[in-house]
């Protein structure tokens, strides 16, 4: 079967900096997809690309055999994206928040009304149905920004540090909506730093720093590779991009 | 995305980004009804009843008005300069750096020239929409002319895109909120000043005509005065045609210059 995804010497630069290196890669269905780093090492700028919300400097990404060069929009119809920032529309309400959103899909509104009241339900946000976005915690927040990426019914779910900054109980909570979007054979990116979660979720990964993939596997290859077994996934990162602290 | 041609990339993907705006409005309705209808009534007040006591007839092409008469129409078209430019200035400045709209909206189906056209569009209609609320106020102090005044509502519209594109171009012009200001001081204000707004221009010297017919309100005001007046005629056909071509061309200047803050 043909990956979903594939990236083949993907680049972008920003004046003298490369920010991504030349990297490639390739997503195959149903896979939950790890992208780890240390801050500033490309993760992000990666999923812009993906995303289409930044152009390529060079190379391509394909999703579904479409390219973000000749068919951004095509795209971006199939992916569901759930941000690093917080990009909720600050001026609308939980429910219109998800509905506002689905028109930019071309879903009618009797379908946009009941996918929005499943979603509110399945992710627990219906005490705030009418609650203005500044009242949420952060954990509600995410919640919402992950039950909006799924609004479209995308092929494709691109989560951008889904948990950074997030309580254990949330991050749990997450972590399950993840696993069970997998059961359900969705195809997923997931970018962290936190090496645990990338344990727990990820099929296979990439670690990735200063724009270029260092190493690849599954998170037991990893181990065994590096540490003969001994020693979980942090242990590895940190063996191959260094102790040093990093900068954004 | 990358296609340079700016036409090819917009669609009518373009509405449901100036629906997202209309519905913000709607949901702050009364804050954005109020002002449109009650400046109108302070302007009248101030000026036409105030300083209109002290100069009480005006030669106008000819023709002896009202103060008050004379200004109204000069209302109109400040008003829709006024809510089209501040609307995408303003608004479209904080979607950007604060609210993190467009940053969520890119990575649905829609271009980012569907985005800042949406802008445009909502901009517009925010001008439209108070240059139609100013009318309707002067229409019932009784200083508008029909049916010649209804030419000002397409007049609105269109002036209304060509004032929201210079709002949303200095917007992608600013690095930070507050040089919004020096657009404002620049060229809102002496606009608003100097455009035959508050006195005409037929009796100031050629330079200054010179420098007022470069300014677009200048012409909106020969436009929106003549219609007010009953006073319609085909020299004002190169009033409608200065401000058609500043509209497509600021339009396009505006997408694409604020398209490269959107996507680096």
């Amino acid at each position: 079967m043909p990956p979903v995804i594939k990236a083949a010497g993907l680049r972008k630069n920003y004046d003298e900096l490369r920010a991504v290196d030349g990297i490639d890669f390739e997503i195959n269905r149903g896979e939950c997809f790890g992208l780890l780093g240390p801050n500033g090492a490309g993760k992000t700028t990666t999923v812009k690309m993906l995303t289409c919300a930044l152009p390529v400097s060079g190379g391509d990404i394909t999703v579904e055999g479409m390219s973000v060069n000749t068919d951004p929009r095509g795209i971006k119809y199939i992916l569901g994206v759930c941000p690093q920032d917080v990009n909720l529309d600050p001026d609308f309400s939980v429910l219109k928040n998800l509905i506002v959103y689905s028109r930019y899909f071309d879903i009618p509104y009797a379908e946009a009304r009941r996918r929005a009241e499943e979603l509110i339900e399945r992710f627990h946000l219906h005490d705030k149905l009418e609650r203005p976005i500044e009242d949420l915690s952060g954990g509600l927040k995410k919640r919402l920004l992950m039950a909006r990426a799924l609004i479209n019914r995308p092929k494709v779910l691109v989560l951008d540090e889904p948990t950074t900054g997030l309580d254990p109980q949330s991050r749990r909570q997450i972590w399950e909506e993840v696993r069970g979007m997998k059961s359900n054979g969705l195809t997923t990116l997931l970018t962290t730093h936190y090496i645990e979660e990338a344990e727990l979720l990820c099929d296979r990964l990439v670690i990735i720093d200063a724009g270029k993939i260092i190493e690849q596997g599954t998170p037991a290859q990893l181990i065994e590779k590096h540490l003969e077994g001994k020693g979980n996934l942090e242990d590895v990162f940190l063996k191959l991009t260094g102790k040093h602290l990093r900068d954004e | 995305m990358n296609n340079p041609c700016l036409l090819k990339n917009i669609s009518y993907r373009a509405w449901y980004m100036w629906r997202r705006n209309v519905d913000v409005s709607l949901v702050t309705w009364k804050t954005n009804v109020l002002p449109p209808l009650l400046e109108p009534v302070l302007y009248i007040l101030a000026f036409g009843i105030g300083l209109g006591a002290y100069v009480q007839q005006i030669s106008y092409a000819g023709q002896a008005y009202n103060y008050i008469a004379f200004m109204a129409p000069g209302m109109v078209a400040v008003g829709i300069m006024f809510h089209s430019t501040f609307d995408t200035m303003y608004g479209a400045f904080v979607r950007l750096r604060y609210q993190k709209t467009f940053d969520a909206i890119i990575t649905t189906p829609l271009s980012a020239e569907d985005i800042l056209a949406g802008e445009i569009l909502s901009g517009a209609t925010k001008g439209t929409f108070a240059g139609a609320a100013i009318l309707l106020i002067i229409t019932l102090f009784g200083l508008a002319a029909y049916p010649s005044s209804l030419v000002i509502l397409p007049l609105a519209a269109l002036a209304g895109v060509m004032f929201a594109s210079f709002g949303l171009y200095f917007a992608a012009l600013a690095p930070y909120i507050d040089n919004l200001n020096l657009p404002i001081f620049l060229f809102i204000n002496p606009m608003f000043l100097f455009s035959g707004t508050f006195f005409p221009l037929d009796g100031m010297p050629v330079w200054v005509r010179f420098a007022a017919n470069l300014l677009p309100l200048t012409h909106l005001v020969n436009l929106t005065r003549a219609a007010t007046f009953n006073r319609l005629h085909a020299g004002l056909l190169w009033d409608l045609l200065y401000i058609m071509v500043l509209t497509a061309v600021m339009a396009c200047i505006a997408i694409r210059k604020m398209k490269t803050r959107l996507i680096k």
